[in-house]
């Protein structure tokens, strides 16, 4: 292998052809291993027979699945539910390891409840505009439908993403450090369409929102944000909302910390004021060092994050591995991702997948060759507006220790030479 | 044109609004029914505006003929929010010795009976902590944090006892205020304290200057 000036830490200048070969031999081996295991099949798969050899007998009937495709049974990943004391008041995390591209599978969708998961026939859902408009409404399902709509990529983030790893790295995986955010396309009625509608009133300035959950969830926008790019989306990824996204309608403010994205919604309450609800006062506010609290703290800034190698993996051997991860923006596009391997001493431009869209998880990869030494590998994003992503140094310099929210430091993961990796802070 | 058999879809097609309250009792989805002639599966039927004629759609000058005007009534069904202003805070009082009675009932079994929550319940310490936030150990609760008793108000009447969400009264909701708010010094704690919506807007929290508004980016340049 060649060595170069930064061999220590692994190289990202170009590759050997002979570590590309080395990296498609990890495969095999141990998967093949074994006796016919009978255990049931992962969530959302079938289990079917194993053929012996597919080539040679048909295979099982078109739409033996009952019309609605099924995983396979091969594939286990799952959403992991944080281990909060109350299991109604919860949240589940998006397996980011196992992540492509840029989209996340509804099924695997991070959820935050605060009051379980109702379950609500779309045909008696409706959702009612009032307040601070000419002319207050009522809406169907089928009215909603009927309006013109929008469909739209975008991330939404928890801004309560990260917060255990202020203080000491505590959970070991990406999908615990990081598993809150997750991308789908959404499509709906912009909220300006049904604002329009109404007629809103020039004393307006915020719009409560109200889900129908046992929570009954409640968040104040301010009107320019409905204004702009505020959705109220009854599908995701090409068909309805899943239930635990807000089933049959959910609001969606793109960049938005994910509590504003009010779920279940059935009431929007314009005012001239903010409503000071339980959960943009005594939650989702940032209490700082000198014992003020920031309040309203929106968007969520740029972060990104190395998804492969990352927590808890284990790199079997030195060679060539393509550093992969996701990178992405409250405030517009990613502009740039750098990545390093030497924790922060040097920086190598990633690529980008495109087309890099707004408020959306931006894919980016970077070959890398691990020499087989220690290494700390970070990714560091910068959006459209210049943002760079700060370390979690410079973060703690100004919101200390306390602020529980919008974490969105460099996050390091440690490669230990037995290729063993590790969330660190560095 | 197909003739396929879509009853309910034709029910619905009739009564729309609140009407599909009564008739739309069901558990899941049937299948789409099947084509004849083709055995195709039919597609989703168009969505039936609520709205009856296109005359009905106000204000008029939207030209999309859905939706409908929200009554009066419909909208005080559901419009349960409470600003610290008091605007929403509905009829009503109770004491705090009604609160007491309530309290320990209601909430003691999940916030302790001295309201310092019981963490394996994940129910939060209601209040103490007032001084802390400055420090390495702040204790952010409805007394030391909380900026507006309107949202104690709000939050318990909507969401509160988790196992019985909403099952509240005004009057109780008051009572339990005068209890709570009592408890933490932010209102008398004589038996018979009394808040209602007028003095509940009168109410200013400890911690009613703690807030600032979102000064990000504050790093990253
Ligand atoms: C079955 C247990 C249970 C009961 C009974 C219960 N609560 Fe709660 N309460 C909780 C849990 C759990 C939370 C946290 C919910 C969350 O974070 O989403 C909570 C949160 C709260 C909060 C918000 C605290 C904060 O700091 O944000 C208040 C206020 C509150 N409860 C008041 C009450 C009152 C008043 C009663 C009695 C009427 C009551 N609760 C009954 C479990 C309970």
């Amino acid at each position: 292998m060649r060595k170069t000036a930064t061999a220590k830490w692994g190289m990202f200048n170009g590759l050997t052809r002979r570590s590309l070969l080395m990296g498609g031999v990890v495969l095999g081996g141990s998967a093949l291993a074994g006796g016919r295991a009978r255990a049931e099949a992962p969530p959302g798969a079938i289990e079917y027979d194993v053929q012996t050899d597919p080539t040679k007998e048909q295979g099982r009937l078109i739409l033996d699945d009952g019309g609605y495709g099924s995983r396979s049974q091969f594939e286990n990943e799952v959403r992991w539910r944080y281990p909060t004391a109350s299991p109604d008041s919860s949240w589940s995390m998006t397996p980011l390891a196992s992540g492509q591209g840029i989209m996340t599978p509804s099924g695997l969708h991070f959820e935050r409840h605060h009051g379980g998961i109702p379950t609500i026939d779309p045909r008696t859902h409706e959702l009612i505009l009032h307040g601070m408009v000419n002319q207050p409404m009522r809406f169907t399902m089928d009215d909603l439908k009927r309006l013109p709509a929008v469909s739209k990529i975008h991330f939404i983030e928890c801004s309560g993403n990260g917060l255990t790893e202020w203080a000491k790295p505590t959970l070991k995986t990406v999908q615990g450090t990081h598993g809150l955010t997750s991308t789908s396309e959404w499509t709906g009625v912009r909220l300006s369409t049904l604002l329009e509608m109404a007629g809103v009133q020039d004393t307006a300035a915020w719009i409560l929102a109200e889900g129908a959950d046992a929570a009954v969830m409640t968040r104040s926008v301010p009107i320019d944000k409905a204004m702009d790019d505020a959705i109220v989306a009854y599908a995701q990824n090409g068909e309805a909302l899943r239930p635990e996204q807000g089933y049959p309608l959910r609001l969606l403010l793109p960049g938005y910390e994910g509590n504003t994205h009010i779920k279940w919604l059935r009431r929007l309450d314009v005012s001239d004021k903010p409503f000071m609800t339980r959960e943009e006062t005594s939650k989702y506010s940032d209490l700082m060092p000198d014992g003020t609290a920031r309040q309203f703290t929106l968007e969520m800034d740029a972060k990104s994050v190395i998804t492969f190698p990352s927590g808890a993996m284990k790199l079997p051997r030195a060679g060539f591995y393509e550093v992969t991860g996701i990178a992405w923006s409250g405030r517009g596009k990613i502009a740039k991702v750098d990545v390093s391997a030497d924790g922060g001493a040097t920086w190598h431009e990633a690529a980008l997948d495109g087309p890099v869209l707004p408020k959306c998880h931006t894919r980016f990869r970077l070959p890398w060759t691990w020499t087989g030494e220690e290494a700390v590998l970070q990714s560091r994003t910068v959006d459209e507006t210049g943002y760079v992503q700060p370390t979690l140094e410079q973060l703690i310099e100004v919101r200390g220790l306390k602020s529980v929210y919008h974490l969105n430091a460099i996050q390091s993961w440690h490669i230990a030479p037995d290729g063993e990796v590790t969330n660190v802070h560095a | 044109m197909f003739t396929h058999n879509l009853t309910i879809i034709c029910v619905l097609g009739t009564l729309a609004g609140p009407a599909l309250a009564q008739e739309g009792a069901r558990t899941v989805a049937a299948l789409p029914e099947t084509l004849e002639e083709t055995g195709e599966r039919a597609p989703a039927e168009v969505p039936q505006s609520s709205a009856e004629e296109v005359g009905d759609i106000v204000p008029a000058n939207t030209a999309y003929g859905v939706g409908q005007p929200a009554s009066e009534d419909e909208i005080a069904a559901i419009d349960i929010d409470v600003m610290p202003d008091g605007r929403g805070l509905p009829e009503g009082s109770g004491t705090y010795a009604e609160g007491e009675k309530l309290y320990e009932t209601i909430c003691a079994t999940c916030h302790g009976a001295d309201m310092m929550g019981v963490s394996e319940l994940g129910a939060p310490q209601l209040i103490g902590g007032r001084g802390t936030l400055a420090s390495d150990q702040p204790v952010k609760t409805v007394e030391s944090y909380w900026p507006y008793a309107s949202t104690f108000f709000d939050y318990t009447h909507r969401a509160m006892p988790m196992t019985e969400a909403g099952s509240l009264s005004a009057d109780e909701v008051y009572a339990i205020s005068a209890y709570v708010l009592g408890k933490a010094g932010i209102t008398g704690s004589e038996a018979a304290t009394t808040l209602d919506a007028e003095s509940m807007a009168k109410i200013v929290m400890p911690n009613a200057d703690g807030f600032v508004a979102d000064p990000r980016p504050d790093i990253g340049e």
